[in-house]
């Protein structure tokens, strides 16, 4: 059902090292999943200091995460799913033959992107404000004069952690969101096609993978616990 | 070897939007119960819980939007692999941190 | 149809395809990559070489009169990370993998050419971030950067550094992701995984390494300038944070990197010693599972660099029952490179007098490794001159001798030209003599006490570091002499043909050098690795 400007664009993508059209796109998917273990293992490192620190300094650790705001952490969860499902819907359109629906998905995605990206910037704005990022101003409150702040010093620590891990997590979001702009404008030049669409497949694993993280980030930081620790 | 796939992979198998529905469906209430059981008091349970819950969400994206379900067993070794390394991590370390306070010998 | 000797005269080759620098900078041709990682790699070893003379200079006298302790302080730091990551984890990945992976599996070029190229690039970038460092002030951390003094005290150019180190982390990675896909989805017909070439399992293990272990220091170098430029203060110990913690990531890829290190370079020591002993590989499946179990057992043991920082003994315990086990499947290879060598009809030709140095220094200093990993003989000699003496065993010793086996056994076929014999076996002995010269003294200064990465020590360990800075001059000398020949033998040489040694694997059926394409048909593999028994004295021809 390719149209001939999609047949000269897949075969313009054909690279003549690969025996087969075949071998080049699990050959590519292959790869970006190789690529995908490696941002598991970088995450991995600051999940280690978090489980570390966690253990250590567990009282910090809970009056920090209850200056997180929950409703705008699941908020942005449910953004994030959201746009993992316009993600995949947009490649499967890609895989049958839609390429304005594909363009359509991916821009809805690109949108719950920038939902996340608004929403984090609001939070960010937010506990910078209340000096809670870390260096010669970082200031802890818990905001409850009733229980005040049992272990300051080291709820820097868990601050620290939490501006590296979202930080991290937001900049992969807008690389994310730079690539399916990508595949936007290449998908608007009819450039993918069912016998063609391994950059929309492996751009959606991409994204996937940053939501994943997100799944975790999510409940390690935000729902330690809701008690008073002290 | 020559790469000629005359079973459905990743590629050829079209995954109903339905399934997907389902799975984003699944998400969203496993959010809203990861903040429920988060307010439950359920001591040392509550990081068993909200890391079962992420796990089943993360295996949820994995398998099925990242359509692992549907690709080479090689993809599926490679990700049961860097989990056993990343597990690796964090265990060897713990090993350091949680016998910290054991007693050593001369009575120290 | 028969790929024999073509006419030299304007056959196609990757080095004449193409004309002019854009031609180079811009290439996507494996080979082509091959040789800029080698004329970068060849620098940066001479720049830590330049290091390290000077660190051995001021180790000539007692008194700390050459330099001061700060310079001292740089000087080691540079000579390590230099060394560690810009020569010895790219150098057989790099150079000689990249041009002969694709070669020995019949592929026309690695899964990824443009990021194969980007690899070279990031190699580069990395590469002049760390250069502008050392330069505008230098780094005195150790290669280590252990916190607290890479995060809070030392004032020299530690981001920059960090950053640089960070950024050829990614060249690694690429080239390891590159490998792993290339060996699973480009092998030519016919060649099963257990006909595969050893050099390419040894890769492929090294390469698995690569992608899981260096994301993790990649974290963690990124977090010690988050804390020297942002305060994010996740090692301070002010904030409480853990310097041990720093250690725990940090040395979770450094010691699956020594892997990283020596895999590849015992995968030139397969191919060396099967092809100058004109034997199979004896116990084929055991050398290439045992380059896997280096790589999985790599990533148990790495706080056997930590048992003195103060983790609990327990861990430590741990960590030393696992780093025993690790030496298991190194001996697996040594005694099977022994028992290829039995029986099989040995020439003495430059590669396979580095295989033998490699075989004999490796022994030592794996060995030693395992006297280290005893935590009581550890607490007395870590940090003193034994460890450095065990690990430059390993590393020079090992696997500057596997690159060097290497660089002679492939360049006929890199350059199509033949690089003159007597010189280089001079220049192996040179090499051999001057390395043991250098090191074996530093065992015992080691066992005596002196510790490391000071720049004074008491008069009585003077004689041994006389004997230790003389052997580094003629270990010097053994160095100079191959950069010398080899480039005459690019004028000079006798024309190479395609298998000088009558070696069988896919990379000797091609004509010397290669043409852009690697071959002219797709070979077809019907025979198992190593199969001299049945190759005649001539090459055998690539078949259908």
């Amino acid at each position: 059902m390719a149209t001939s400007t999609e047949i000269q664009a897949a075969e313009r993508s054909f690279q003549h090292h690969f025996a087969s059209m075949e071998q080049q796109r699990d050959t590519a998917t292959f790869g970006m999943w190789m690529f995908l273990l490696t941002e598991i293992m970088f995450f991995g490192g600051l999940f280690c200091s978090y489980l570390v620190y966690r253990h250590t300094y567990y009282t910090a650790f809970v009056e920090g995460s209850q200056k997180m705001n929950i409703i705008l952490g699941a908020i942005n969860t449910a953004v994030l799913i959201c746009s993992s499902l316009s993600m995949a819907m947009g490649v499967r359109a890609a895989q049958m033959g839609k390429p304005k629906l594909m363009v359509i998905l991916l821009l809805i995605t690109i949108l719950f992107g920038f939902g996340f990206l608004g929403i984090k910037a609001v939070e960010y704005h937010e506990h910078w404000t209340n000096h809670e990022f870390p260096g010669p101003n970082f200031h802890f409150e818990t905001g409850d004069p009733a229980h005040p702040p049992t272990d300051p010093t080291h709820t820097e620590i868990y601050f620290g952690l939490y501006w590296a891990m979202t930080g991290l997590h937001a900049l992969h979001m807008v690389i994310g969101i730079g690539l399916v702009t990508w595949l936007v404008l290449a998908g608007m030049r009819g450039a993918y096609s069912p016998i063609y669409y391994s950059p929309v497949e492996n751009v959606g694993l991409y994204w996937h993978f940053v939501d994943l993280v997100w799944i975790y980030l999510f409940p390690l930081l935000y729902l330690i616990s809701h008690k008073h620790a002290g | 070897m020559a790469q000629q796939q005359q079973h459905e992979d990743e590629y050829t198998h079209v995954v109903p939007v339905s399934l997907y529905v389902g799975i984003w469906a699944a998400l969203m209430v496993g959010t809203l119960i990861t903040v429920l059981a988060s307010f439950a008091e359920l001591g040392i349970f509550n990081i068993v819980v909200a890391l079962l819950i992420a796990t089943i969400k993360g295996t949820l994206v994995v398998l099925f939007f990242m359509h692992l379900r549907y690709s080479p067993k090689l993809t599926m070794v490679a990700v049961i692999s860097s989990i056993f390394f990343l597990f690796i991590l964090f265990a060897l370390t713990m090993t350091d941190y949680l016998s910290r306070g054991w007693a050593t010998f001369a009575g120290r | 149809m028969a790929t024999a000797v073509q006419p030299v005269v304007e056959r196609e080759t990757y080095l004449n395809s193409d004309y002019g620098l854009k031609s180079w900078l811009l290439t996507k041709d494996h080979k082509r990559i091959a040789l800029l990682y080698l004329m970068s790699i060849t620098a940066m070893f001479w720049l830590g070489g330049f290091f390290a003379m000077l660190i051995r200079l001021e180790l000539l006298t007692p008194a700390g009169d050459l330099v001061s302790s700060d310079t001292y302080n740089k000087l080691f730091t540079m000579h390590g990370i230099t060394m560690v990551f810009f020569f010895l984890i790219p150098s057989v990945p790099a150079v000689i993998g990249n041009f002969v992976i694709p070669l020995m599996i019949g592929a026309k070029d690695l899964a990824f050419p443009r990021l194969n190229l980007l690899s070279w690039y990031l190699y580069m970038i990395g590469a002049c971030m760390a250069l502008y460092g050392f330069l505008f002030g230098g780094i005195d951390t150790g290669w280590t950067f252990y916190t607290p003094f890479s995060t809070s005290y030392s004032n020299t150019h530690v981001v920059t550094v960090a950053v640089g180190i960070f950024v050829v982390g990614f060249s690694s990675i690429f080239t390891g992701l590159n490998f792993i896909v290339t060996i699973h989805r480009m092998r030519a017909p016919g060649l099963t995984w257990s006909r595969l070439p050893l050099f390419c399992w040894s890769n492929y293990a090294a390469s698995l390494i690569m992608v899981l272990g260096t994301p993790v220091i990649a974290i963690t170098l990124l977090l010690v300038a988050f804390e020297r430029l942002f305060h994010i203060g996740v090692f301070n110990p002010a904030l409480g944070g853990d310097p041990l913690l720093f250690q725990h990531l940090f040395w979770f890829y450094s010691h699956p990197a020594v892997y990283i290190m020596i895999l590849p370079g015992m995968g030139v020591i397969s191919e060396v010693i099967t092809c100058y002993s004109r034997k199979r590989a004896f116990g084929y499946e055991f050398v290439a599972l045992a380059s896997i179990a280096i790589a999985v057992l790599g990533f148990l043991v790495w706080a056997h660099h930590m048992f003195v920082a103060g983790i609990s003994m327990y861990s430590a315990l741990v960590f030393s029952l696992l780093t025993y086990f690790v030496a298991i499947p190194s001996a697996v290879k040594v005694f099977n490179w022994t028992a290829t060598m039995y029986k099989g009809s040995v020439r003495y030709d430059t590669p396979m007098l580095y295989a033998w140095g490699f075989i004999g220094l490796f022994t030592l200093g794996g060995l030693t490794g395992v006297f280290l990993a005893s935590i009581g003989v550890d607490v007395h000699v870590t940090d003193t001159y034994f460890v450095v003496a065990h690990f430059h065993y390993v590393m020079v010793g090992g696997m500057v001798l596997a690159y060097l086996a290497g660089l002679h056994f492939w360049w006929p076929k890199i350059t199509g030209k033949m690089y003159p014999e007597p010189p280089a076996k001079l220049s192996a002995l040179l090499v051999f003599v001057g390395f043991n010269l250098t090191f074996f003294p530093q065992f015992i200064l080691g066992y005596m006490g002196m510790p490391r990465r000071y720049h004074a020590y008491p008069p009585e360990f003077q004689v041994l570091n006389v004997l230790s800075t003389a052997g580094a001059s003629v270990l010097a000398v053994g160095y100079v002499l191959p950069m010398i020949y080899f480039l005459w033998s690019l004028r000079y040489g006798k024309d190479a043909g395609p298998n000088p040694w009558h070696a069988v694997g896919l990379e000797w059926m091609t004509p010397s050098p290669p043409p852009t394409h690697n071959f002219d048909e797709t070979p077809v593999v019907t025979w198992e690795a190593y199969d001299y028994e049945h190759q005649p004295q001539e090459e055998i021809t690539v078949g259908h």
